[in-house]
């Protein structure tokens, strides 16, 4: 009884399941309830206000501001990291001594406990003690009068942030880059090779249409991070100064769990959700494009 | 090109290491070069981190969680991901894209309802609410990660244990997991990392300092108002990231494999 396939896979694949049910699905289904309701942290009885929350919201400057900037971060971010994850992943092809070595290094942002490793940039942006202004002062490109304030001035704020993030998700799109590339033949380059074609020629033609696929999931792992990320701009920014990096995610928090208006928050957060649909279609449609080949 | 790179990848973390060595008045003197010694090295910010504030607990709390969540997901995760790679036809195909699709769905959308929920479980504060919820984001990736690493076992082998007499059931544990201990390993490896890296959850649901994790313990207890206790800050982030780092990078390879799914064939 026990062993014929029909019970045992739903058996073995039952708990997880139901797991997995019980502690996304149901807490999905709850973040789109609340944000139809007046729930607060301390409120016992739930009042069913429907789209008042959405329609309060949509008007205001600050999640306009939130959402705007959620695009410049996500977008920004991921901009930047494919570019330069291409050219590292290309870089990263040969084989030199110490390569070991360096892909650990180029790793670390990756791996290390992302709030602490913003906490070590925290400490390199810093307004009196930032290495990097010292620096610049000692190479004579600024004075002590025109030292940037990176974390305390609308733009440059965007741009360190949008640096941490593209620092901490650098190293897994080149990762994963790598691994398209090495999954071409040889015998395709050899090939391009012996027909003379020149560098770029070769890469515009033959590489990079071959790691298409895997550049798309790349981007889309990234961007899923970035839109929904909350960390990188908590520690460094909480949003500041003056809302110029508040993000959705950010937003939701400080509405939701800080200020308690549950119903608010997770109508904000409920906004990340329209993007996830996107990327899961489009994830999909990569998905079974690959098991046919 | 590569040295460039590799500096804008390790710099923050060298500069952890510098800094934690640093005498205060050192750090806290503007005329000075901070690439090196002022001041004799000293070893005071290790000090302070280890006997002022409660970063070892943190460290235990962190491992504590790390455990049970890794023995949580590897008992939901491993069957599961058999049953994906062996025991279900074409809907079971689908069922494992479902799954992996549930891991992109981000704490900070799911967070909200979960305080709420925590709240009435009456977990609010405690390092449980944390075992209950961390499985949420492993269990859908390892399952994938297993699924994947259980079709490259050749089904043969199980076969001829069952032609023996064995049950299915019976061939899963003697034969299967045997072999499969790298991949199982793999898996607890990521859970802990994963659990490590965690912070949107445990800022969420945690506010005492004694049952803090380490990803949330060092940036709000160390930081007081507009004091921070660099030295310590610093040594209290390199200490918890580079082991990690180090056991995450003998792993990554698998990593990515999940990761890219069928995108590389």
């Amino acid at each position: 009884m026990v062993d014929r396939p029909e019970w045992l896979g739903p058996l073995m694949i039952g708990p997880a399941v139901l797991y997995i049910v019980l502690l996304v699905g149901l807490p999905f289904f709850l973040a789109l309830y609340y944000s139809l309701t007046d729930i607060t942290a301390g409120s016992r009885t739930l009042g069913f206000v429907g789209l008042r929350h959405f329609t309060d919201i949509i008007g205001t400057t600050k999640f306009q501001t939130a959402l705007k900037n959620t695009f410049i971060f996500a977008v920004g971010s991921q901009v930047v990291v494919i570019v330069l994850a291409s050219i590292l992943a290309l870089a990263m092809q040969r084989d030199f001594r110490g390569k070991w070595l360096v892909r650990f290094l180029i790793l670390l942002p990756w791996v290390a406990p992302i709030s602490l490793g913003t906490i070590g940039w925290l400490w390199i942006f810093d307004s009196v003690y930032s290495v990097i202004n010292w620096t610049l002062e000692a190479l004579g490109l600024i004075t002590q009068d025109t030292w940037p304030m990176w974390l305390g001035k609308p733009y440059l704020a965007m741009i360190s942030v949008v640096g941490v993030h593209v620092w901490r998700l650098l190293p897994l799109a080149t990762v994963i880059l790598l691994a398209g590339l090495s999954s071409i033949p040889q015998d395709i380059h050899d090939a391009a090779q012996v027909d003379g074609a020149s560098f770029w020629r070769h890469l515009v033609q033959i590489t990079l249409p071959l790691i298409r696929p895997i550049m798309l999931v790349a981007t889309l792992f990234g961007v899923v991070f970035a839109f929904t990320d909350m960390i990188v701009i908590f520690v460094l920014t909480r949003g500041g100064p003056y809302d110029t990096t508040q993000v959705l995610a950010t937003l939701a928090f400080f509405t939701g769990i800080q200020g308690g208006d549950l119903g608010e928050g997770a109508a904000i957060a409920v906004f990340l959700f329209p993007l996830l649909l996107a990327v899961a279609v489009v994830f999909l449609r990569v998905a079974r494009r690959s098991e046919v080949v | 090109m590569i040295g460039v790179f590799t500096l804008f990848s390790a710099f923050p973390f060298y500069w952890m290491l510098i800094t934690t060595f640093k005498r205060t008045g050192d750090l806290m003197k503007r005329g000075n070069n901070p690439f090196i010694y002022n001041e004799p090295p000293t070893l005071e910010n290790l000090r302070v981190l280890f006997f002022d504030t409660l970063y070892v607990r943190w460290l235990g709390n962190t491992l504590l969680v790390g455990v049970l969540v890794v023995v949580i997901t590897l008992l939901l995760a491993v069957p599961a991901g058999y049953a994906l790679a062996r025991l279900t036809g074409r809907w079971g195909e689908q069922l494992g894209i479902g799954i992996f699709l549930t891991y992109l769905v981000p704490p900070t959308l799911l967070f909200i309802p979960m305080s709420r929920v925590i709240g009435d479980l009456g977990l609010q504060d405690s390092l449980w609410s944390l075992v209950l919820v961390y499985p949420s984001f492993t269990v859908p990736f390892c399952t994938w990660l297993l699924m994947g690493f259980f079709k490259a076992i050749p089904p043969d082998l199980e076969e001829a244990a069952m032609i023996d007499g064995e049950s299915r059931l019976g061939a899963f544990v003697k034969i299967v997991i045997p072999i499969s201990v790298a991949g199982i390993l793999t898996v607890v490896i990521f859970t802990l990392t994963l659990v490590m890296q965690e912070f949107v959850y445990a800022l969420t649901f945690i506010s005492s300092v004694s049952q803090f994790t380490v990803s949330v313990g060092v940036p709000t207890f160390l930081v007081r108002g507009d004091v921070y206790f660099w030295g310590s800050l610093m040594a209290g982030c390199f200490i918890a990231s580079v082991p990690v780092a180090v056991l995450y990078n003998f792993f990554v390879d698998r990593f990515i494999a999940g990761f890219t799914v069928g995108a590389i064939k």
